[in-house]
């Protein structure tokens, strides 16, 4: 082959969409999005949760078909119309979910051939030693140094992964899609996979890689497509602008709305020195009654982390709390709720409702000793304060006897902020509160906090910018699970706040000590 | 038939709610036409009677699955019960009441057990009960050398047992209260209505609901999943434990091979309960229920001369017919 004709196909596309569309029912997830990945090259696809990356994904991958728009494959039409089809046309992906890519039982030989065994190519009856020659090939020529007869489920999770990856590779790809591939994985194992994508490249097969690690970002990226609420927002070559890429991810047209004058309180929650990890950075944090305090970060920074050790659900690696002076080691989230300290999972589906009852037994499940007498439960109470609480938020029912899975995603999630108002806290910890809510729930959820906030610290993590800049009266942001700065919603840095989230600048700790003490005094 | 679209899922509400209800009342007037002697009051009190002991087990087990575990030992627990209240009395001579607080000691030491196996060990819910279940149809053969227990029986050493049945003991299984009445059948509605009261009307019973529709919200909602877990398993055990007190005080002896048929029987009864009211959960009502509907059943094909080889699998299809109507019609509605 010249070289001229090898320096075409490099550069020759391999997938291209234009005006993609797709919705579900009214809810337009992706509005013409086009995207075009050639051979050799990775492009980063970054989102927010519910930008639609996972959707797009789908539809290359033939689970779902797209409405409307032109998808090609290296030039020919392309619709997969199951997932299988998908992969036979050289498209192959590897799920954030490493258990779903392997067949755990099996050995490490028998996962790299599930593919064929699956789809019927073998011969009738299973030849152990043919097949061990076979995987040994994948084996070799993917450069996989492990033991074949080895059952998957003994591997730890980098080589289950690698298996799985390689699994995909044994197709021969011509695109390959990882979908956050290293959320799982330690420094040193994502290493391991990045040489392997490195080797890819160069044999020319396109990946498309989804990942919200700037690590990952800044190491992989040829180009960084970013999407928000279903359209591209911004698409940068190299040399790539990370800040401005992050910027395009989580809003388009930020405005810093209505400035919250919140009416501080005193000092009711401490965290002194907190290691979330034993290998992170140490930081401190001070909530005030009354002000509503936004950690902000990308997903997977420690936000979730934070929240668990404050509600009693994992222990920090170092460092101790403080609630209203008082040291405060919660053995338990009802250890926790007891003390004043309630939280709003994240995740409400898994982590919060209960599908089989009602709204008011929804709303009272912690409280249910306050609404009973000698152990029995005072229904007519009950009643009385779940129509209080469906009135205060505007949930919309046709009674409180609705059952919660009979509700609509957004005033489930009312539901479940309702049961943590419905009594008095000293700290209200919410963790991703608007998840899967739309704008107007949004609203009524964030002023329903605004206006209960007095009495209260009020502690929201969010990875979403815009609703951080709605609530917040102040900001911190939250990188390499430690606290990397802070932001007065008042005074706001955007350019800082930015190149803090990703990744880019930390402030000095000397300069968060000194904005936390001219905020104190 | 005509039927506005309106009418219709009303009535469809209507037929799952009491559907179940209205076919026991079916069968029961179908049986009282068959054979009038079946609404006699004798042969009323015999349905209750013959269904007790499963129903007392059933509803150990329903607390078992509110908190959506399961407890296959319950047969066993009965049985061990039976021998343990037998061996006490016969061979230590203990009085009625010492036995009835061993057995029921028995019972919640089991349940504690087989919860610890779950909770602190780990071992998903059916394989933990399903080694407890084995571990007692052995152990209770050991003290006794795989013999039946009876008064004055030979001993392993070859002497003689000394004790007997406590008469008080004998007149839980066999006295009726106004001539009429069964205690084994009053034990059985008291505790059908405890069960009942509890489960549906105390804090404690909501919080057990709500494990077992979700554990993690409920872990996070402050309660003590683990507490609570136990707890159920402990109800099971002496639920299951009365179960085995009133089976040796009706057969007056510590008989090996009684309640084999006890587990399958007691579960049947729980999963019936399911369909019952519709609710698609378990429920202490349903579940008594559930064993009634197959005590009637039953009664009518004896008194209308079914062979006695038959009853197992018109169990079987009762319960086949329940669990198709809690499966897919409830939850066809309820989406």
């Amino acid at each position: 082959m010249s070289a001229e004709k090898l320096h075409e196909a490099s550069v020759s596309l391999v997938l291209d969409l234009e005006g993609v569309e797709k919705s579900f029912g009214a809810n337009k997830v992706l509005q013409g999005v086009d995207l075009s990945i050639r051979a050799g090259e990775v492009v980063v696809l970054m989102g927010a949760n519910g930008a639609g990356k996972s959707t797009l994904v789908k539809i290359i991958a033939g689970v779902h078909a797209a409405d409307k728009g032109r998808i090609e494959l290296e030039g020919k039409p392309f619709q997969p119309s199951t997932p299988a089809a998908a992969i036979r046309s050289g498209v192959c992906i590897v799920h954030q979910s490493i258990n779903d890519g392997v067949a755990p039982d099996l050995s490490v030989a028998q996962n790299l051939l599930l593919d064929r065994l699956c789809n019927g190519e073998t011969e009738l009856f299973f030849r152990p030693g043919r097949a061990r020659k076979q995987a040994a090939a994948i084996a070799a020529a993917l450069e996989l140094d492990l033991d074949l007869d080895r059952p998957v489920h003994e591997l730890n999770l980098a080589d289950r992964q690698l298996v799985s990856i390689s699994r995909a590779l044994a197709q021969n790809p011509k695109l390959l899609i990882l979908d956050e591939p290293t959320s799982s994985l330690s420094q040193r194992e994502a290493e391991r996979l990045f040489a392997i994508i490195d080797r890819l490249k160069e044999s020319g097969v396109a990946i498309l890689y989804i990942s919200h690690r700037m690590s990952d970002i800044r190491r992989l990226a040829d180009r960084i497509i970013s999407l928000r609420d279903g359209t591209i927002t911004g698409t940068f070559e190299k040399p790539l602008n990370y800040e401005a890429a992050v910027h395009a991810m989580l809003g388009h047209a930020i405005e810093v709305t209505g400035q919250q004058v919140a009416q501080r309180g005193e000092a009711l929650f401490c965290a002194s020195d907190i290691r979330l990890k034993p290998t992170s950075d140490p930081f401190s944090l001070v909530l005030h009654r009354g002000e509503i305090v936004v950690l902000t970060g990308l997903v997977g920074t420690g936000k979730s982390a934070l929240a668990e050790c404050i509600f009693g659900v994992a222990k920090p690696a170092a460092g101790s709390f403080e609630l209203d002076g008082i040291a405060f080691n919660p053995t338990d989230p009802g250890d926790a709720i007891a003390r004043g300290v309630f939280m709003v999972a994240k995740d409400r589906a898994n982590s919060s409702i209960i599908p089989g009852f009602d709204i008011a037994q929804n709303l009272t499940l912690p409280f249910l000793t306050r609404f009973s007498t000698a152990g029995t439960v005072r229904l007519a109470r009950e009643k009385q304060s779940a129509r209080a609480m469906i009135d205060a938020l505007d949930v919309v029912c046709q009674s409180e006897q609705d059952v919660l899975s009979a509700l609509s995603g957004g005033n489930q999630q009312k539901v479940v902020i309702a049961r943590w108002l419905s009594q008095p806290s000293k700290l209200l910890v919410l963790d991703e509160p608007f998840q899967g809510v739309d704008i107007r729930a949004r609203g009524d959820i964030g002023t329903k906090l605004r206006n209960t906030s007095d009495q209260r610290a009020t502690l929201v993590l969010t990875a979403e910018l815009d609703e951080a800049l709605e609530i917040a009266d102040r900001i911190l942001v939250m990188s390499n699970h430690t606290i990397v700065g802070e932001h007065l919603t008042a005074d706001l840095n955007m350019d800082l706040l930015m190149s803090q989230i990703s990744g880019a600048t930390a402030m000095a700790p000397s300069e968060i000590e000194s904005l936390q003490s001219t905020y104190r005094n | 038939m005509p039927e506005s679209p309106k009418a219709q899922p009303r009535f469809r509400d209507l037929a799952i709610r009491y559907g179940f209800l209205v076919l026991l009342l079916g069968i029961v007037i179908f049986f009282s036409i068959m054979e009038p002697a079946f609404m006699s009051l004798r042969s009323m009190v015999f349905v209750f009677q013959s269904v007790s002991i499963t129903a007392i087990l059933a509803l150990g087990v329903t607390a078992t699955l509110v908190v959506d575990g399961f407890d296959l030992s319950i047969g066993s627990v009965a049985a061990s019960s039976m021998m343990a209240a037998s061996y006490s009395m016969v061979i230590w001579g203990f009085s009625s009441v010492e036995a009835v607080a061993f057995c029921l000691f028995l019972g919640l030491a089991v349940g504690l057990f087989n919860g610890l196996l779950v909770v602190v060990a780990r071992v998903p819910d059916l394989l933990a009960t399903l080694g407890t279940m084995f571990l007692l149809l052995g152990l209770q053969l050991i003290p006794t050398a795989g013999r039946s227990i009876a008064k004055g029986m030979m001993l392993p050493d070859g002497s003689t047992a000394t004790g007997a049945f406590d008469k008080s003991f004998l007149y839980l299984g066999r006295h009726r209260l106004w001539d009429i009445l069964p205690v084994s059948v009053l034990i059985m509605l008291v505790l059908a209505l405890a069960i009942w009261f509890f489960l549906e009307f105390t804090r404690w019973g909501r919080v057990m609901y709500a494990i077992g529709s979700n554990e993690l919200a409920s872990r996070l909602a402050g309660a003590p999943v683990a507490r609570y877990k136990i707890a159920a398993y402990m109800i099971s055990g002496v639920s299951a434990s009365i179960g085995g007190i009133l089976l040796a005080a009706r057969v007056g002896r510590g008989d090996v091979s009684s309640g084999n048929n006890l587990l399958l029987d007691a579960v049947a009864a729980a999963l019936i309960g399911f369909a019952v009211l519709g609710v698609a959960k378990p429920n202490a009502f349903g579940t008594l229920i559930g064993a009634l509907f197959v005590g009637v059943l039953l009664q009518g094909l004896t008194m209308m001369n079914a062979p006695y080889y038959a009853q197992d699998f018109v169990k079987g299809a009762v319960l086949v017919v329940a669990l198709v109507f809690t499966f897919s019609l409830t939850r066809a509605v309820r989406r």
